[in-house]
């Protein structure tokens, strides 16, 4: 498969591999993350005219979902500034390593029973059970933001690596979920080279940098889901054996035969959070915002239960019965778990296609709050840039219900040709064909659901 | 049915496939029009919903809303038709439009009215939506593609 290897351009390896263009960018993004906390804190409550709300759950998110995700897979995760403080105390540097390491992390192993998404699944599932709060309410996103801040440095101080960004975000969880779509990629140039050279410095570290704060060890990298893109590994390599490159979309996926049950399970829950997201926030039903708001009430128990159950229980379900029915049709011996996991990587592209449908829908519907909020971001009555009294504006809102179509329907057919793709791998044509069938009217009956939901 | 020889390379059934979307997409449907009537609606607004949260009227409908605020100050805001009006509580305030334009547009309230208000959404269908109607048939189409692009 073709790839152009960006590293071969001077400037841009240069770029790469100095830590000052990384460390600007991560500081700029860290005043900007504890300036959200801080506007959550002792800002107006009026979300539309918070910091917190606006640029956290408008501008971020749709930069994220709309580009970041999409086109640079965990390009967030390479400025992302939530570990930062946790590193600067576990290295006891910030720029590169220093010898002896004066930090004060006690560098333990993260519990191998906890090497998985487990705990990044429930993080998230636990967020989208509150999101209507979470969403909404300055002071609600500022001490969700400072949690995430705390529970990093926590982490950071007590375990190895970037414990917090691989076992713990969700919004890593998803990132890393995605990013086996993006046209980005590191990867090694040549794993001979790897095997030859003693010291795997790309892992273990060097003056040069740190062993990959990740825990992936570079050489036997084939997914874009755990490699953060922080680059320490372009810094440690001695052998210039590195590069990030430009590649197809979608390259991680086709016959990928090691997808395991966690990931499955990640690619389900964030396909029926959007479903649920778009019925909730999307949806006219004023009943169910008030009853998904209303956190302690008898009826956001009853919200949750279906919600845990739709999310966690129904989708999963339909999902397996689906692959179930394609082995039972086509007579395929392979054991329905394995399958459930091959076939859930079709659910990436799916997935993605609704969380950008439906971040078209609010975003540009909301975008217009980022001026008046740039200007008064406490919502005290500054004007620092003059928009303040920008009025509230959609836009694009005619173009929106095209836009997720087209959306929607590149997503159903990515995953439609996957799941045949996953289908035709050991079993001939007709078969793979019966296999395929009742998983791709799943992906089918999904969009239609969506589709309804969204443009209805 | 075993295709022309011309028709066999596999560019040419793509461009099939094209052929078939592109008529789903916009090939015109004409359905029988009800004759245009004047409607008249009342709509509640009150944080955070519309009632009615649905409101459906035939293409060519003179239609009226009057947009009554029960609690505090909220607008609305309808998608597609670019329109807006504002209520105070106790003050309603109307809104009339021929819906010329098809399909299902969202309303939703312009005034920031409390915390749920970017999320206060209602539903104006006119007539039948055919852009739905459109995209689910094309998803038929694009599962099939799809599938049918990796056949082997």
């Amino acid at each position: 498969m073709t790839r152009l290897d960006l590293t071969r351009v001077p400037y841009v390896k240069a770029l790469l591999v100095s830590r000052w263009p990384q460390l600007l960018v991560r500081a700029a993004a860290l005043g900007g993350f504890i300036f959200a906390i801080l506007a959550g804190l002792f800002g107006t409550p009026v979300g539309s005219r918070n910091f917190s709300i606006i640029v956290v759950w408008i501008a971020w998110w749709a930069l994220l979902m709309l580009v970041a995700v999409p086109l640079l897979g965990r390009g967030w995760c390479s400025i992302c500034p939530i570990p930062m403080p946790g590193e600067w105390l576990q290295q006891g540097a910030v720029l590169g390593p220093r010898s002896p390491s004066p930090g004060r992390g006690q560098r333990r192993r993260w519990p191998r029973a906890l090497r998985n998404i487990w705990v990044q699944n429930g993080c998230f599932v636990l967020l989208a059970l509150f999101s209507a709060v979470v969403l909404t309410q300055p002071l609600v996103t500022a001490l969700v933001l400072a949690a995430f801040l705390l529970v990093a440095i926590g982490t950071g101080l007590a375990f190895e690596r970037r414990a917090f960004c691989r076992h713990l975000c969700p919004v890593g969880g998803f990132i890393g979920l995605y990013s086996q779509l993006s046209p980005i990629e590191l990867r090694v140039r040549d794993t001979s080279v790897c095997a030859g050279h003693t010291e795997k410095s790309c892992y273990t570290g060097s003056a040069d940098g740190y062993g990959c704060p990740w825990n992936v060890f570079p050489a036997t990298m084939t997914t874009n889901a755990y490699c953060g893109l922080c680059m320490e590994c372009l810094r440690t390599c001695p052998l210039d054996n590195v590069i990030i490159s430009v590649r197809p979309f979608g390259a991680d996926l086709p016959g990928r035969r090691g997808t395991r049950m966690d990931e499955a399970y990640k690619a389900l829950i964030m396909l029926g959070s959007a479903i649920v997201y778009a019925a909730v926030f999307l949806g006219p039903w004023g009943w169910l915002k008030a009853t998904a708001y209303s956190v302690g009430s008898a009826a956001w128990w009853g919200y949750a239960v279906v919600f845990l159950t739709a999310v966690l229980g129904a989708l999963p379900g339909l999902f397996y019965l689906a692959v179930r029915g394609g082995k039972q049709l086509s007579g395929s011996t392979l054991a329905t778990g394995r399958a459930f996991a091959r076939y859930a990587s079709a659910l990436v592209p799916l997935g993605l296609a609704a969380w950008i449908a439906f971040s078209l829908s609010f975003v540009f519907a909301s975008a217009s709050y980022l001026w008046p909020v740039l200007s008064d971001p406490m919502g005290w009555g500054w004007d620092v840039l003059g928009t303040a009294g920008t009025d509230w504006s959609p836009y694009f809102s005619g173009l929106v219900p095209g836009l997720q179509v087209v959306v929607l329907l590149g997503g159903l057919w990515w995953a439609s040709a996957m799941t045949r793709r996953i289908a035709a791998d050991g079993h001939a044509r007709d078969q793979a064909a019966r296999q395929a069938l009742p998983v791709i009217i799943f992906h089918l009956l999904v969009t239609v659901g969506l589709l309804w939901l969204l443009v209805g | 049915m075993a295709l022309p020889p011309v028709l066999r390379r596999p560019h040419r059934k793509w461009l099939l496939w094209g052929i078939a979307g592109l008529a789903i997409a916009v090939v015109p449907v004409s359905l029988p029009a009800a004759r245009p009537a004047e409607r008249h609606v009342r709509l509640e607004a009150s944080s955070f919903a519309f009632a009615p949260a649905v409101i459906a009227v035939n293409r060519g409908d003179r239609v009226t809303l009057e947009l009554v605020a029960t609690d505090v100050v909220h607008g609305l805001y309808l998608d597609g038709y670019d329109l807006s009006v504002t209520a105070d509580p106790g003050q309603p305030a109307t809104l009339s439009f021929v819906a010329d334009r098809p399909g299902t547009f969202r309303f939703r309230c312009s005034v920031t009215c409390g915390p749920l208000h970017p999320f206060m959404i209602g539903k104006l269908r006119v007539g039948s939506n055919g852009l739905l109607w459109r995209a689910v048939a094309l998803s038929v189409l694009a599962a099939v593609a799809g599938a049918w692009s990796v056949r082997r």
